[in-house]
């Protein structure tokens, strides 16, 4: 007995549509076997998870204000990933755009009404310019950008550890390992619900409709998806590969690096050792699970930021690991590949002898 | 003891898993598959063997535990590769975040727990020898089998008849498959030994490089792994000395830290991740061409029916 | 059709060595093979004719075990057989030479012989037989050798070689001259000839009528998945077996070439190192192509065709500006782009991945080529509409049949698509069009369509640069034939001053005046 795959002849495009709301439904299935795995009650845990997240007011102004990091992150990412090239260093490049950014915040320039497009400005090009980095090692050297990128998170994350607890340390600050907190003129304005959701939100949701312009109606939107599909025919269409290449890390590292300084403008308003509870790499599950999509991948922004924010209060209420959410996202993660792999192709159990059983 | 010798120690057990993790890798490339996963089994291997060294009071059952967590896990990602033709680059990103997530479930209970030393060789007469007595005649039972890994390795990917089907898959499947060579199932079994081989090189890091267990570390040896891999262009014996120029280099930066270089801490620690960019683009660069990849790799099989 | 000759005369009597019955495979509600018998004999070379998509390769995938029958039965010395793997195939006694060579570019010749070795032999005891087998029919190897060192010849020879260790009883050959001089092709049948003597049944897969008539007895003639006949090809003419396989008369091509104006691409010292490291280096090319006239360029496969066409087209830009000029203008370091804008237009030779993206709609793939011109995109936003209103006319003008709406390339035939991706480049009614293998796997309906666009193209005033390995359709349509061998090309001549041997000699590389300058 063996598997087969068998390559349907017209794929539905509603299987197509239902296909991550299928993945979606068989992850939380394995995640309820994991729950009990660990002793714990899954419509306990559904309780904790989910439903009380749903239900209340301030968790959910918190699910938009952490998912508003994941969809600039996997908005970006999704232009990489179309052009099937992996950027799987979301997470340095966040941290590098906040970093840059905070150098302004700190070098005190007061209260310009300037201030803060600079700061988002500077954290967006912090964000392009690190991920530039392993674009160029791939278009000058052919080096692989996979690695490159994810050892660049390591990277970034120590430069970060370096700066808090060395150079930029508040003096003030009882020896913590943090800089000084940020002046009132670079602080994100907030609004709504006990002025805690920041314009990142709305710059959020901006991101999501230029995204689906430049992807559905644009040449370059075309050309991702060319490049992607078929590379030697992106390069018959006149698409250079290499400037395809350092277009898209410039993008997803711009809109790391962004969604990195809206971090510290909008919530922390100041730098820490660690900064992202794993953004960058929650985005790439955020991206697959959004079919690459962006209105798809504003859903799966949320989707995604309900686990975190589900995953810090079964800590408190069922005293499981933070960990739980991560295996539970890596379980999601595959079942969103295997449930897209399932549109395309079709499953068949052959029997030993070769014929269909 | 002197220091050098105190190093060439160090660096046998820092290098002793990032060579088990290559090699398994090694074969699962050579076979056409790319598994960016060994980050994640790793972390469950060192999880899984400490969590049954402690509960078992066995080093050995923590190996054996090690080694088929990994291989439990390698099971997920050759479903998702091999069962549904899932690509394989993202799944790989998923086995590392699920293997990530798995390993602090598992290794929570065990925080705080230590383990005493893996007893290692000793030969009368020879282990004393000065100098090469210990590096050659005094190491632990794991260290022995990474070499024995690393030439049987060797051994049958060139010498053996199951070697050359194995290469010729990962070179093209497409051909392969027309001769009727097992695709499908050599990759299987490719993926399953990857994964025995990182969890046995995490089990090495929890039972004998640190002999306790802490969330994350694995530190991105997995990642490094996969990268020695492509520095060795793909043969064992490269492979070897791969890993051992790059234990060098950590127990080197160790030294460092720990002597009186005047260099951010973070610079150092920074090092092995900047190194291993380095060697790439320098492999890269010296030839543009040809890095001695298998010509199937990453690529998904699923044969006409 | 009347004039059917003989049907199923047997030559010799007793059991068939291998017979297939009433084999029926579908691909989900597409019948590939519908019930078609075949008896095949020992000592005799039996043709397997039929046009792409008749339904050959299924076939023959099947009696090698690389795919199972939906419906029918296999006898073997008249045994039932159930054949679930090539190895099963292999130890009846079956060995296969494929068209697409099912070799390994970075193993050497003895591996690529021992990865398909179902008995275990060390390498040298391979070594000793290749070079056995070698000396007895005339197919010296050097085992050590890396397959990607070879010609297609040589690397044909390694898959004969691979089958003759096992000492088949029935050998299966698949397209096998399409890669051959012609020279090599008649060494070819000699080998063959030599194995039938020796009591070898031999499967023989061609669509080249002329050297079946050469060398089968009997020839099974399959159209649209089915059985047509099986006649013994010496009896009948090769118009009449062409018939039997179309099953219509294919119109001729009209071949009345206008007077050649003025050049609109001429190559000079063009040279360029190899991609790859399997690639080939292109050396001083030299080249010119006027305004009305079809210059065609012959050569076997991996010569350096993709190669130059890379570099004509400006995927791989040139060595200088100077060495690629197209109207006037020096081009030689312009992307393909800038070239399109200067009139010249490029049908690759792949059709999916290259040509066309297989996933993508018909209106998405004009976009591929012409996104540059006014009506495709403004401002760098696509018109979608224009494309479709686009799309829509090649679909008329080039008769492309395809599904309803707008499909995807890959769910066209070859042919269709084929006449799409042509349709696509001749609507812009360019001053230089340059093809490479213009009709490689299309039917014949499809090919002499393509043929006549590309003649009343030049008529029309085009430069035509055509890149093929069909010598018969070289010499239908071209004006001038220069040929590429190892990266190099010869001075084009006028194809009335040819012959197919002198042409022969240059594609092996060893014909005198062989190169231009």
């Amino acid at each position: 007995m063996r598997i087969e795959l068998v390559r349907r002849a017209h794929p539905s495009a509603l299987a197509r549509a239902l296909a991550p709301l299928a993945a979606l439904a068989v992850a939380l299935a394995l995640g309820a076997l994991l729950i009990s795995a660990l002793g714990r009650s899954p419509a306990a845990a559904f309780d904790v998870y989910i439903r009380s997240q749903l239900t209340d007011p301030w968790a959910l102004t918190e699910l938009v204000i952490k998912a508003t990091p994941l969809v600039l992150i996997a908005i970006g990412l999704s232009f990489c990933f179309r052009a099937s090239l992996w950027n799987i260093g979301a997470e340095g490049q966040f941290v590098v755009g906040a970093i840059v950014a905070t150098w302004l915040a700190l070098s005190g320039f007061g209260a310009s009404p300037w201030l803060l497009p600079a700061l988002l400005i500077l954290g967006a090009a912090g964000g392009a310019l690190y991920a530039l980095i392993p674009a160029i090692l791939r278009v000058r050297f052919g080096v692989s950008e996979i690695l490159t990128s994810l050892m660049l998170v390591y990277v970034a994350e120590l430069l970060l550890d370096y700066l808090v607890r060395g150079p930029w340390r508040d003096p003030r600050g009882f020896n913590f390992p943090q800089t000084r907190l940020f002046s009132d003129a670079a602080m994100l304005p907030t609004f709504g619900d006990g002025g805690r959701l920041h314009l990142g939100v709305l710059i959020a949701l901006v991101a999501v409709f230029v995204a689906w312009i430049v992807m559905s109606r644009t040449l370059f939107g075309y050309r991702l998806r060319v490049t992607g599909d078929a590379p030697r025919a992106a390069r018959f269409a006149g698409f250079r590969p290499a400037s395809t290449t350092l277009a898209v890390f410039a993008i997803s590292g711009a809109m790391a690096g962004l969604a990195g300084i809206i971090e510290i403008t909008g919530q922390m308003h100041q730098l820490r050792p660690a900064i992202s509870p794993g953004y960058g790499f929650t985005a790439i599950i955020v991206a697959f699970l959004g079919r690459l999509h962006p209105v798809g991948i504003l859903a799966a922004g949320l989707v995604l930021a309900l686990t975190f924010i589900g995953g810090e209060s079964a800590q408190i209420a069922l005293k499981l690991p933070f960990d739980v959410t991560r295996a539970f996202q890596g379980l999601l993660l595959f079942c969103v590949l295997a449930a897209d792999s399932l549109v395309t192709y079709r499953i068949r159990l052959v029997s030993a002898a070769g014929r269909p059983a | 003891m002197t220091l050098a010798e105190a190093v060439l120690l160090t660096v046998i057990t820092a290098s002793t898993p990032l060579l088990i993790a290559a090699i398994g890798e090694l074969l699962a490339e050579r076979a056409g598959v790319l598994n960016l996963g060994v980050e994640g089994m790793m972390a469950v291997g060192a999880a899984c063997a400490f969590a049954a060294a402690v509960s078992l009071d066995s080093t050995l059952g923590g190996f054996v535990a090690g080694a088929g967590a990994g291989m439990a896990l390698s099971l997920v990602f050759a479903f998702a590769v091999l069962g549904v033709a899932a690509n394989q680059v993202a799944s790989g990103l998923a086995l590392t975040i699920l293997g990530l997530g798995l390993s602090g479930v598992i290794g929570a209970p065990f925080v705080g727990a230590r383990r005493d030393p893996i007893a290692h060789l000793s030969l009368p007469g020879l282990t004393d020898l000065p100098f090469i007595g210990r590096p050659l005649f005094g190491q632990d039972p794991i260290v022995y089998l990474s070499f024995a890994l690393a030439a049987a390795m060797a051994w049958f990917l060139f010498r053996t008849r199951g070697g050359l089907t194995l290469r010729a898959i990962g070179e093209d499947h497409a051909s392969a498959h027309a001769l009727g060579l097992p695709v499908l199932k050599a990759r299987f079994l490719a993926i399953l030994f990857g994964g025995a081989c990182a969890g046995l090189a995490g089990a090495y890091l929890s039972l004998v490089y640190t002999r306790f267990w802490s969330p994350g570390m694995t530190g991105g040896r997995g990642w490094i792994a996969l990268a020695l891999v492509v520095f060795a262009a793909w043969r064992p014996g490269r492979a070897l000395a791969g890993a051992y120029l790059f234990g060098l280099a950590t127990v080197l930066q160790l030294h460092a830290q720990a002597g009186a270089i005047r260099l951010p801490s973070q610079l150092l620690s920074a090092m092995p991740y900047l190194v291993t960019i380095l060697a790439l683009v320098i492999l890269a660069a010296r030839d543009r061409r040809s890095t001695g990849a298998p010509a199937s790799l990453g690529i998904p099989f699923v044969p006409d029916r | 059709m009347a004039s059917e000759p003989s049907v199923d005369v047997d030559r010799a009597g007793g059991v068939p060595l291998v017979s297939m019955r009433g084999i029926v495979k579908r691909f989900g509600d597409f019948t590939a093979n519908d019930g078609i018998d075949l008896d095949i004999r020992a000592g005799e070379i039996h043709a397997l004719l039929g046009e792409n998509g008749a339904g050959k390769s299924t076939l023959v995938k099947i009696l090698y075990g690389l795919l199972q029958p939906s419906a029918g039965e296999i006898l073997w010395s008249g045994r039932p057989v159930v054949l679930a793997s090539p190895v099963a195939a292999r130890s009846l006694g079956i060995g296969m030479v494929f068209q697409h060579f099912s070799l390994f570019e970075n193993l050497t010749v003895a591996e690529n012989i021992a990865a398909a070795m179902d008995q275990g032999l060390s390498l040298g005891a391979i070594a000793a037989r290749v070079k056995e087998i070698g000396e007895r029919y005339g197919l010296q190897l050097d085992p050590g050798r890396p397959v990607w060192t070879l010609s297609a010849g040589e690397r044909q020879r390694i898959e004969i070689v691979r089958c003759l260790m096992q000492d088949p009883r029935l050998l299966v050959l698949d397209e096998p001259t399409s890669v051959l001089t012609p020279q090599e092709a008649e060494r070819l049948f000699e080998t063959l000839e030599s194995l039938r003597d020796q009591g070898t049944a031999i499967l023989y897969i061609s669509h080249r009528l002329e050297e079946v008539r050469r060398l089968c007895t009997q020839a099974t003639i399959l159209r649209l998945g089915r059985k047509v006949g099986t006649v013994d090809p010496r009896s009948v003419s090769a118009r009449q077996l062409a018939a039997m396989m179309v099953g219509a008369e294919v119109g001729e091509v009209r071949a009345d070439a206008g007077p050649a104006g003025a050049p609109v691409l001429s190559v000079r010292d063009l040279s360029l190192p190899p991609a790859s490291v399997h690639g080939i280096a292109l050396r001083d090319v030299a080249l010119e192509v006027r305004a009305g006239e079809i210059v065609g360029i012959a050569g076997i496969a991996g010569n350096g065709q993709s190669e130059l066409f890379g570099a004509l087209s400006g995927e791989r830009p040139a060595n200088a500006a100077s060495t690629i000029v197209i109207d006037g203008v020096p081009v030689g370091l312009q992307g393909v782009n800038a070239r399109r804008a200067l009139g010249a237009a490029f049908v690759a030779e792949e059709r999916l991945g290259h040509g066309a993206v297989p996933a993508h709609a018909l209106s998405d793939n004009i976009v591929l080529t012409r996104h540059a011109e006014p009506g495709i995109s403004r401002l760098g936003f696509l018109l979608p509409a224009a494309a479709k209103a686009l799309a829509e006319r090649v679909r008329t003008a080039f008769d492309v049949r395809a599904g309803r709406g707008d499909p995807a390339a890959a769910t066209l035939s070859g042919g269709n698509l084929q006449k799409f991706v042509v349709g696509r480049e001749m609507t812009r009614q360019p001053r230089l069009l340059v093809v490479n293998q213009p009709t490689w796997g299309v039917d014949a309906a499809a090919a002499a369509l393509i043929r006549q666009a590309l003649v009343d193209g030049a008529k029309a005033g085009a430069a035509i640069l055509v890149i093929s390995q069909d010598l018969d359709e070289l010499f239908e349509i071209s004006g001038r034939i220069a040929v590429i061998h190892d990266g190099r090309l010869s001075a084009p001549r006028p194809a009335g001053e040819l012959t197919r041997e002198a042409i022969g000699l240059l594609m092996g590389g060893s014909g005198e005046g062989a190169h231009a300058h």
